[in-house]
C-alpha cells in the first residue's frame, strides 16, 4: 500500500514539474490532467473515494475544460488552425500516455491484489460520514459556498462579455 | 483514537505532507517564474489542489471527515476563482493582444 502511495506521488510530482517547465499551454494542460489524475489515486489510497471521484470529476474535467476553451479561444484565425494542428502530434501523447498508464496499471494492480478487502488496508471516509459532517456542522460553509459561487458566475459573465467598441 | 489498528498501516502523515509542500512548492515557483498568464492560473490551481491533498492527509490521519469537507470548500473555491480568472484573461488578451503579465504592469491600460 505504502509502494502504491510513492509511486502515485512520484506521478503526480513528475507531471506537476512538467506542467511549470513546459513551453507550450496545450502540453501543460495534458500534464496537468495527469497530474490531477495522480492526486485522485493519492486520494483514493488515503481512503478518501468520494473526494477522488470529485477530483477526476471537477478538476480533471471541468476545471481543464474551461482551461481549453479559453486557450483555444485566444487563437483564432486561419493561422492558428495550422497551428494548433502541430500541438497535438502524436509524440506529445507519449509522455503523459506513459504516466496515465502507469496510474492505470497501479489502480489495476490494488483492485486486483485484494489489499483494499484486507482488514487495515485503508480506512475509509464513507462518502455518507462526509456528507453527516458536511450538512451538520460546516452547514454555514455551505452557505458561504454558495454565496461564492453565484458572484462567481455572475462575476464570470459580466467579466468575460465582450464589449461593443472592442470588436475587431 | 478509534482507528488505532489501521492507522499503524496506513500512510505515515510526513509523507503525505511532503507531497503537498512539494506540490505546493511546483506551483510557487511556476507562479512566480512564468510570465504567461494562461501559466499562473494553472500554478494557482496546483497549489490550491496541494493544499486541499495536505487536508485529506491530515484527515486520514485523524480519522476524521473534517479534511474531505474542507477539500469540497476547497474545490468550490477553485472553480470560482478559476472562472473569473479566465474571464479577466479573456479581457486582457482582447485589450492588449497578449498574454504576458509583464506587458499589464500599469494600473491606467
Amino acid at each position: 500500500m505504502t509502494g502504491a502511495f510513492y509511486l502515485a506521488s512520484l506521478v503526480a510530482a513528475v507531471s506537476t514539474g512538467l506542467v511549470i517547465t513546459s513551453l507550450n499551454a496545450v502540453h501543460a494542460l495534458l500534464y496537468l490532467i495527469v497530474s490531477f489524475l495522480a492526486v485522485a489515486v493519492v486520494f483514493f489510497i488515503l481512503g478518501a473515494p468520494f473526494i477522488a471521484m470529485l477530483e477526476i470529476i471537477i478538476y480533471a474535467g471541468a476545471i481543464m475544460v474551461l482551461f481549453v476553451f479559453v486557450v483555444m479561444m485566444l487563437n483564432l484565425g486561419r493561422r492558428a488552425i495550422e497551428q494548433e494542428a502541430g500541438w497535438l502530434t502524436p509524440k506529445i501523447w507519449i509522455g503523459p500516455s506513459i504516466l496515465s498508464a502507469t496510474l492505470l496499471g497501479e489502480l489495476l494492480y490494488l483492485f486486483g491484489s485484494g489489499i483494499l478487502s484486507q482488514a487495515g488496508g485503508i480506512t475509509v471516509q464513507a462518502p455518507k460520514q462526509v456528507s453527516v459532517v458536511l450538512l451538520g456542522p460546516y452547514l454555514v460553509g455551505v452557505e458561504l459556498a454558495s454565496m461564492l459561487l453565484l458572484p462567481g458566475l455572475v462575476g464570470a459573465y459580466h467579466v468575460g462579455r465582450q464589449l461593443k467598441s472592442e470588436d475587431a | 483514537m478509534p482507528e488505532m489498528n489501521a492507522e499503524s498501516l496506513s500512510i505515515p502523515l510526513t509523507q503525505g505532507m511532503l507531497l503537498a509542500g512539494v506540490l505546493f512548492a511546483f506551483g510557487l515557483i511556476g507562479l512566480l517564474v512564468r510570465r504567461n498568464l494562461i501559466f499562473m492560473l494553472m500554478s494557482v490551481e496546483i497549489m490550491l489542489n496541494a493544499a486541499g491533498l495536505a487536508f485529506i492527509v491530515a484527515g486520514a490521519h485523524w480519522g476524521q471527515a473534517d479534511g474531505q469537507v474542507m477539500f469540497l470548500f476547497i474545490l468550490t473555491l477553485a472553480a470560482a476563482e478559476v472562472s473569473v480568472g479566465l474571464a479577466l484573461v479573456l479581457q486582457l488578451y482582447r485589450h492588449f493582444q497578449t498574454l504576458d503579465a509583464d506587458a499589464m504592469s500599469r494600473l491606467w491600460g
